[in-house]
């Protein structure tokens, strides 16, 4: 049976084409901004191909970091991955290795994410729920068993604790006789997203900012293979911000990053080759490719012009991209399949360095293998049967593409222009900004969607009121007490005095000032818990209250 | 226990504003839906107290106590549910909120919504919910219970 | 608007349309409350803002028992960070053993009639004691404050809190209204807002008995500061005085005095909380030498009865006038332009001669003098 849509007095369902009803308004991309019927060669007078383009691989990098691009490598096809217990995980990864794959990337648990152990009264029913679970090395060590670190890259979606988890990566790879500068990998690492989006946070900005700065400085040193962080809109993007806000906040927080780099001493070109970015997919298909070809030419202008970059390397915009978990739709998953294959082909189009394709069932749980399965394919057939990858930036030139990305610049330096006046990032995430400009955004898009006015197809036009009947993955709810068992073993049978001096010194280091990691290695050495790490960063640096606008 | 609403006088004459509690129970972090609810239901001329993420149950309960809520939206989508739910139910009921609704949204398979009416939950909201049909369900919960209430 | 019982028709008429016999135990309801608990004043709380006849003869059963809370009350522009203030006031007082009542009054939508209480999240965790957290909304009441704030108070007070604290946010009169129930009066001001000169404006400066620079971690807190002291006259030292708590010869001889303090704190930081904490308990120390803490309470008292004759008086007038068909006489020829709406006035004022005798009043809940507490 198809329903109405909500609020609106016509149902598109009902004639064969919603007709001249599209019309009544100007208009406009999901970021709200106007579209023309048609765009010309006046629409884009003002674009200096040479100085606004120039050619791939070379600066201004709008149309792409590399002269060859997919011809010389395709992306990366990188399939976020973890639940349950670390062993449950382990075998996932194995699995996606064996179909294909050719990059790991790690979820973790809520406890984890926030620094508690699965024994923690607040970890009741959350343990292993949506990532895996980790309390010591003795998980990571089970998680990559029979996984040489030396020949895979491994993604870490880790912002707070990132320096234990990485601890925890670089402690395996000495087990399995790897060194580290063959470790390649990235940790996501980028706190000042968590305030204003993804909300996993601990300490408050200065101490995290601190710590981030202490891993820029230590991976430069001795693992000069691993991306330190991930500068991430996606989060941005799936907490209600628009096309705009992700691509203005998210370059935002990167300028941040890099000052914080500097003021912290270190040359800018000594560690922004290491920085990389982590973007959102969303629907609005020329939107969205327009985003990353402005991101790309924003990125490399203020890191050569402001902070005086001159390794090309610095000023390249190197993004993974995941197509946008907010539109996924509950009602009729199978829809899911092609709207994560229309995402996934923008963000090729747009020049993404690796990418993660949603499964069908993400709406309702944790992927099943059999749907992260066609999820890949989708990336494989975009790579071998669409020959979309036999061109370098196929669109760039195109009236409108050129037009939408000139313009999602310019709307993006606005917002830099209204950061700057409130003295930054992190005085515009204190007072509040950041938070309110997408908490506004998103209640928008909600009303638009109540008012019929934005259309999902199965939810609010052509709608089919049969359940859905999709597999879902279940977590064993035995999950939770295996792992407190473990970590209990764990406990038991470590060298509890060692424990107590790494902790001891983890301490002295973070009153101190010294770099964070070599006592972190030391505690993760000691099969010291997460939480016990972190509660001695509490105790040091405080803990962050949000104080925001709903 | 000595609390019971059932012997609280009943409220006279004419509809007080709805009063709801939106909660987030558990680590998850994705406020996003609660936001845009709070949002909704006050433009719908009710009164909304949002606690902020990271509750733990006595703590959700705490506030809906204190702030004496017709209503409490649980906002899952930790898959935490089956444990905390039912937990913060019991704890609402003990404290004397005996005719409060409970409703509960976000990621909550099909499979789990027998479970989470039996412990007690008025109504269940899956992504891509309406949001004039939570509003709309909020009104007839409350005014059912509050007529019950009165009753008594 | 609230619902008021009316004081001037018959009882019989007024009273709830319920079956005899199910008459809920308000005086139960009251014994609880004043014993403490929890769910019991926060339902009685909802009585009283809805203007239930509940509410009012509870407020009559537990009144004995009020007059021991501190009312400290909170005020300051949105956005000076007076929520993250009044959660970490609100814990330190709990830390110190006392048992802490908050009343945080928010606007209402005048368009939905909707409100989020609390623009911000709102919260005050429980491990840090015991705190009562009541979110008002101010439903469309004029005077910012609304009398359910003050009924919130009472009942709160009733209910053995010890240190009440009231927020309002400062806009129009609400901070005036603040002043006349609180004892002590804290007055919030971000730096680099203008907000000491926007104070200065409506009339702030002269309630605040303290004024707190919030975000001290800020630039610009020090000049915010130095303008406080400002727009507060001379700074004390310049005057020979003690800022806080001192003593001044008067002409009865040597008198308390109080010179308001300007702290600069940080929520985030606890920065001058410890300070602004020993400053508050210094003007309670004030209050209670001066005699004016007992005082201050008792004129809030006769105020809140002058409102409640106020509107008493004018609700028999009008109806007065009403029936004698004045009123629309002087509606309609008003509305000709015939008269001016001062002469209007007069008109239908005519209508109410001869005025009631006092004796009519019967029917005025409670006047029959029982009003004693639960044992």
């Amino acid at each position: 049976m198809i329903s109405p849509p909500f609020g609106s007095g016509r149902d598109p369902a009902e004639g064969t084409a919603p007709g001249p009803a599209v019309a009544e308004r100007e208009p406009t991309t999901l970021s709200g901004i106007p579209v023309q019927l048609v765009y010309t060669a006046e629409d884009v007078s003002e674009l200096d191909p040479r100085r606004d383009l120039g050619t791939p691989g070379s600066y201004p990098f709008t149309r792409g970091i590399h002269a060859t691009m997919y011809r010389g490598r395709l992306w990366t096809m990188r399939q976020f991955a973890g639940f349950g217990t670390a062993e449950e995980t382990n075998e996932r990864f194995r699995y996606l290795l064996a179909e294909g794959q050719t990059g790991l990337s790690c979820a973790f648990d809520f406890p984890t994410l926030l620094g508690y152990d699965s024994d923690d009264p607040r970890a009741e029913g959350e343990v292993g729920r949506l990532g895996v679970a980790v309390d010591t090395l003795a998980d990571m060590e089970r998680l990559f068993e029979g996984i040489p670190l030396d020949r895979v890259s491994t993604s870490f979606t880790i912002n707070s604790s990132a320096e234990i988890i990485l601890a925890m990566y670089l402690a395996v790879a000495e087990k399995q006789g790897v060194p580290w500068d063959k470790v390649r990998g990235t940790v996501q690492n980028d706190i000042l997203k968590e305030y204003t989006a993804q909300k996993t946070y601990i300490f408050p900005p200065r101490p995290s900012l601190r710590i981030i700065t202490d891993m820029f400085a230590f991976c430069a040193e001795h693992v000069p293979n691993f991306n330190t962080i991930s500068i991430s809109g996606y989060h941005i993007r799936e907490a209600g911000a628009t096309a705009v806000q992700e691509l203005a906040f998210t370059l935002a927080d990167g300028f941040t990053y890099v000052e914080e780099g500097m003021r912290a001493g270190l040359p800018v070109d000594r560690f922004a080759p290491r920085l990389s970015f982590f973007f959102d997919v969303h629907n609005d298909f020329f939107e969205e490719i327009a985003k990353f070809r402005a991101a790309r030419r924003i990125w490399a202008r203020v890191l050569k012009e402001r902070y005086g970059a001159k390794d090309p390397r610095s000023l390249r915009l190197r993004f993974h991209a995941q197509t946008a978990g907010v539109t996924l739709t509950a009602q009729q998953p199978e829809n899911n399949v092609v709207r994560v294959a229309l995402q996934a082909l923008a963000a090729v189009l747009g020049g993404c360095q690796s990418l993660h394709t949603n499964s069908m069932d993400e709406a309702l749980a944790l992927p099943t293998e059999t749907a992260v399965r066609t999820a890949l394919r989708t990336q494989q057939i975009i790579a071998y049967e669409t020959g979309v990858t036999r061109t370098v930036d196929p669109l760039g030139g195109s009236y409108y593409v050129e037009w939408l990305t000139s313009e999602m610049e310019r709307r993006a330096e606005d917002y830099f222009r209204r950061i700057d006046e409130q003295g930054g990032v992190i005085a515009a995430i204190e007072n509040g900004f950041v938070q309110r400009e997408i908490a506004d955004a998103a209640y928008r898009y909600q009303l638009a969607l109540a008012s019929g006015e934005e259309k999902v197809v199965g939810v609010n036009v052509f709608r089919d009121d049969e359940p859905a009947g999709v597999p879902i993955l279940r977590i064993d709810p035995e999950v939770e007490s295996r792992q407190i068992a473990r970590l209990r073993e764990v406990k038991r049978t470590r060298e509890n005095r060692r424990v107590r001096q790494a902790l001891a010194e983890l301490e002295r280091a973070a009153r101190s000032g010294a770099n964070l990691m070599p006592p972190v290695l030391e505690c993760v050495r000691a099969y010291c818990t997460i939480q016990e790490m972190d509660d001695v960063l509490r105790d040091v640096f405080g803990v962050y209250e949000e104080d925001v606008s709903i | 226990m000595d609390a019971k609403a059932e012997d609280a006088p009943a409220m006279a004459g004419e509809a007080r504003p709805i009063r709801v509690v939106v909660a987030k129970p558990g680590l998850d972090s994705h406020d996003r839906g609660a936001k845009v609810l709070a949002r909704a239901l006050r433009d719908a001329g009710m009164e909304v107290i949002y606690t902020g993420l990271h509750r733990t149950p006595e703590e959700i309960v705490r506030a809906a106590v204190d702030e004496d809520a017709d209503v409490v939206c649980l906002s899952l989508l930790s898959g935490a549910h089956p444990v905390l739910v039912p937990k913060i139910v019991r704890l609402l009921r003990e404290a004397g909120l005996t005719e409060t609704v409970v409703m509960l949204g976000g990621t909550i398979p099909d499979d789990d919504v027998p479970a989470m009416r039996a412990a007690g939950v008025a109504a269940v909201f899956g992504p891509g919910s309406d949001l004039s049909e939570i509003v709309r369900a909020v009104r007839e919960h409350v005014a059912r219970a509050r007529a019950g209430a009165a009753g008594a | 608007m609230p619902r008021v019982p009316d004081a001037l028709e018959p009882r019989a008429q007024a009273a709830p349309a319920r079956p005899a016999g199910a008459r809920p135990p308000v005086e139960d309801f009251a014994r609880r409350l004043v014993a403490g608990e929890r769910f019991a004043l926060a339902r009685a709380i909802t009585w009283v803002e809805s203007g239930d006849r509940a509410g009012a003869e509870l407020m009559r059963l537990v009144y004995p028992h009020t007059g021991r809370a501190w009312v400290v009350g909170l005020t300051g522009a949105p956005g000076t960070g007076k929520s993250t203030l009044l959660a970490k006031l609100a814990a330190r007082f709990a830390a110190l053993g006392r048992s802490v009542g908050v009343v945080a009054v928010d606007p209402s939508s005048p368009v939905t009639g909707g409100a989020l209480l609390g623009d911000r999240i709102r919260w005050t965790p429980p491990e840090t004691g015991d705190v009562f957290f009541r979110s008002l909304a101010s439903r469309g009441r004029l005077g910012g404050l609304s009398s359910a704030a003050f009924d919130a108070v009472r009942l709160m007070d009733a209910a053995g809190r010890e240190v009440v604290i009231v927020e309002t946010v400062g806009a129009g009169q609400g901070e005036v209204d603040v002043a006349r129930l609180a004892h002590t009066t804290v007055v919030a001001l971000a730096p680099g807002t203008g907000d000491e000169v926007q104070a200065a404006k409506a009339g702030i400066m002269e309630i605040g008995d303290l004024f707190v620079v919030t975000k001290a971690d800020r630039p610009g807190a020090d000049e915010c500061v130095r303008d406080v002291r400002l727009q507060l006259g001379l700074s004390p030292e310049a005057r020979g005085r003690r800022e806080g708590f001192g003593r001044a010869q008067g002409p009865a001889g040597e008198e308390p005095t109080w010179f308001p303090p300007v702290v600069k704190v940080s929520a985030r930081t606890g920065e001058g909380l410890d300070r602004l904490v020993r400053l508050l308990a210094e003007h309670r120390a004030y209050l209670e030498a001066s005699g004016r803490f007992g005082r201050r309470a008792a004129l809030d008292d006769v105020l809140r009865m002058e409102d409640e004759f106020r509107r008493l008086a004018f609700e028999r007038a009008r109806r007065a006038a009403e029936r004698a068909g004045a009123w629309a006489e002087a509606v309609e020829r008003l509305g000709r332009r015939e008269i001016d709406p001062a002469t209007a006035a007069r008109l239908a004022w005519s209508g109410t001669e001869p005025f009631p005798q006092a004796g009519s009043a019967a029917g005025v809940e409670g006047a029959d003098g029982r009003a004693e507490g639960p044992k």
